[in-house]
């Protein structure tokens, strides 16, 4: 389980995030959606224990963040960045298997766990031995979800998953990472601007709007209850082609 | 560890490393004219003949003002110098003319010198025969008349001495066109006269070249320049401990006439025979067997190769870490990055200059001033590439555990490996460019021909150590080619 508690966050006179509250039960996969400069991307870092926060507590299953180092915290919490963030200079199987070895996991070891996961992503074994400069976007989205799933992590937390990728090969990732996080078994944060994403992937939205929650629930929530009237406004934005009646 | 400190470290053991001799040899210097040489070579054959006190010879060192601080360093024993050049460059005392009153002075520094050994050099200025027959000039005043036009080469010493350039011309008044007089490295204004690039050149008298390019010296009539008895400067402390093989030096005085010096002068430029060779003769003893010149270049190599190694070793063991502080606190850095680029900017020989009163001569401040040399390019791209590395990496890093450790030497130093590697490789072919100049301090390596091929205006004998450092370098950048295979990781490498 996942709980943000009463997190703020201001740089310099700035308030960035004010009061932020998320709880995200253990196995559920949970979408925090925003435009940019909604504050989400600061929330991710602090997650993450890369910056200091103001007020509030993280927690990962009752343990605070504060109570770690960020070494630590870094085996509680697996992170895919942006575009998947494979190091460039070594290989997809490297990138995976980097901080095991680095913990000292003796060889055969990493290796059960790297076939473990390479069959819970359905990924070529080959590719593996690419470099991240030889492998297609989808390919790096999965090299970097077994990085992040390698040390057996409690929380995943990925940022913009499919924003790199192009329309028709996002519509196959989005399937596959669905049946993935299903796989897993995770609990997972996802960080996105982008509705139609969250709502296929996530049980439960949180519509982040100028640093403050705007509302907590799931897609028939938000579109028949709205919180506010910026909840509308952004749901209506992402909806940008006519349907087929509307053509009529 | 900070910078300096691993710098004091590194000269240190430098330091230990070189100065493991048994029995202390008697140093010979010299300075970087072929009459220098040759009196080097008489003083070092004169002692060896008949002492059994090992001599080592540093000929070649460059200017007087190297060889001076060498000589109080303790970095060489003896050099033969002028009189004149001792009241004026040394003693900075042009009012003292006798050998005695000179004597008197150096006193006072610790050293001595010997009676004249027999001739004068002092300078003169020097026209084509041709030249002065055209113009009708017989001495420096008959310049007067073509003065705006004379296109004039002279040395750096000869420029920059109040009994050279600036007197000179206040006591002919004559007024030379400044667009016209050009400062030069000595030997290469034989040349400029030699290819007509220039009308007027300065010159020691004794200079065989000057029969060889039929050049006409111009009579001094206002006994202008000052006498240059030629004579052996020498440590007090030596005198001292070797009074014999002082007395087998003193042994020479009012033996070299003026024309045997310009005979062995003429024998060394003109027939091109070897200093030991022209020296043995001289002093009616065997000629020393000639080393073949195979064994020359190895020699010169392995020297060479020394300096260029140590000093990349400091560059590298320094420079990176300097790098990478000059990247993690920013006043620091800026302060690294400046000093590194000021040492650039200082001229080797300059730096050469400073580093003897602390070094002394030899390897010691040619390894010094190299080490420094090869500093800003490993520091300038340590600097360069880790700034390079995308910050998005760095946070990842961070975000999946790395402790800082693992995020330099698993994320930072491979990324910026490519650029780094070229940082070396810059400051690898820099230094052994750079390493030619650590002859004129008594260091060898491929500059020790090429200093001694400069003198004698010999092209062959520059060659034996241009080619070799010309080839080392090319060795160098094929030898980095493959490094790079090795040391960059293979997600950075271009593909074939």
């Amino acid at each position: 389980m996942l709980e943000l508690q009463n997190i703020s966050k201001t740089f310099e006179d700035r308030t960035v995030l004010a009061d932020v509250n998320l709880t995200v039960p253990k196995g559920v996969t949970h979408a925090l959606i925003g435009s940019s400069g909604s504050g989400k991307t600061t929330l991710l870092r602090i997650t993450l224990g890369l910056i200091p926060f103001d007020k509030g507590y993280v927690k990962i299953n009752d343990q605070a963040l504060l109570s770690f180092t960020q070494v630590e915290w870094a085996d509680r919490i697996g992170y895919v960045p942006q575009d998947g963030g494979l190091f460039p200079h070594i290989s997809g199987r490297n990138n995976v298997s980097l901080i095991a070895k680095l913990r000292g996991w003796r060889k055969s070891k990493v290796d059960a766990r790297v076939e473990e996961l390479r069959k819970v992503v359905d990924l070529d074994a080959e590719i593996l031995s690419h470099f991240p400069r030889e492998m297609s976007g989808g390919q790096k989205q999965r090299v970097s979800i077994m990085r992040a799933a390698m040390m057996d992590p409690a929380v995943m937390l990925l940022d913009e998953p499919m924003a790199a990728l192009d329309p028709l090969i996002r519509r196959t990732l989005q399937q596959e990472l669905k049946s993935i996080f299903q796989r897993l078994g995770k609990t997972v944060l996802l960080v996105t601007h982008d509705l139609g994403e969250a709502v296929y992937l996530a049980e439960q939205l949180t519509m982040l709007h100028e640093g403050r929650m705007v509302q907590t629930g799931t897609y028939r929530d938000l579109l028949l209850h709205p919180a506010s009237p910026f909840v509308t406004q952004f749901i209506n934005a992402q909806r940008t082609l006519p349907d087929a009646g509307e053509l009529q | 560890m900070s910078g300096a400190r691993a710098l004091g470290i590194l000269f240190g053991t430098l330091i230990s490393c070189s100065a493991f001799a048994v029995e202390p040899p008697i140093v010979i210097g010299g300075k970087i004219f072929t009459e220098s040489y040759v009196l080097g070579e008489i003083a070092a054959q004169s002692i060896e003949a008949s002492s059994h006190v090992p001599v080592t010879r540093k000929l070649g060192m460059g200017s007087t003002g190297i060889l001076f601080e060498a000589l109080k360093s303790g970095a060489i024993d003896v050099y033969p110098d002028y009189s004149g050049t001792l009241a004026e460059a040394i003693l900075k005392r042009p009012d003292l003319k006798s050998l005695d009153e000179i004597r008197q002075a150096l006193s006072g520094l610790g050293l001595t010198i010997s009676g004249s050994l027999g001739f004068n050099d002092t300078y003169a200025l020097a026209v084509k025969e041709e030249f002065a027959k055209k113009h009708e000039l017989h001495s420096i005043g008959d310049l007067i008349p073509i003065e705006a036009g004379v296109k004039a080469a002279f040395s750096y010493e000869f420029m920059d001495r109040k009994d050279g350039y600036a007197g000179l011309v206040e006591s002919y008044h004559l007024s030379f066109n400044p667009q016209k007089v050009n400062r030069m490295e000595h030997s290469l204004s034989f040349q400029a006269m030699d290819q007509n690039a220039v009308d007027l050149i300065d010159v020691y008298s004794t200079d065989a070249k000057i029969k060889k390019l039929h050049l006409q010296l111009l009579k001094d009539d206002h006994n202008y320049f000052p006498v240059y008895q030629a004579v052996w400067v020498a440590r007090q402390a030596f005198v001292d401990k070797h009074p014999r093989e002082w007395q087998t030096l003193l042994g020479l005085e009012g033996q070299i006439g003026e024309e045997a010096m310009l005979d062995m002068n003429a024998q060394a430029d003109i027939q091109k025979i070897a200093f030991d060779k022209i020296a043995a003769q001289f002093l009616g003893s065997e000629s020393p067997a000639s080393k073949g010149w195979l064994r020359e270049v190895a020699r010169r190599t392995r020297e060479h190769l020394w300096l260029v190694g140590v000093s990349l070793l400091f560059s590298v063991l320094v420079g990176i870490p300097l790098g990478v502080t000059a990247v993690r606190f920013q006043a620091a850095g800026q302060a690294i990055l400046l000093s590194s680029a000021v040492i650039q900017t200082v001229p080797s020989l300059a730096l050469l200059c400073f580093l003897i009163p602390v070094f002394g001569v030899g390897t010691k401040p040619a390894l010094a001033a190299l080490c420094l040399y090869s500093l800003l390019p490993v520091v300038l791209n340590t600097f360069t590439g880790i700034r390079a590395v995308n910050p998005i990496h760095l946070e990842n890093a961070r975000a999946f555990g790395l402790n800082r450790r693992q995020v330099l030497f698993k994320v930072v130093l491979p990324l910026a490996s490519p650029t780094l590697l070229a940082g070396i490789k810059t400051a690898t072919i820099v230094s052994i460019g750079t390493a030619t100049l650590a002859a004129l301090v008594g260091a060898g390596g491929y500059g020790a021909p090429i200093v001694s091929g400069l003198a004698l205006n010999d092209v062959p004998t520059i060659l034996t150590g241009a080619i070799p450092a010309a080839l080392m370098a090319l060795i160098a950048h094929g030898l980095f080619e493959l490094l790079g295979l090795v040391l960059i990781p293979a997600g950075l490498r271009r593909r074939p």
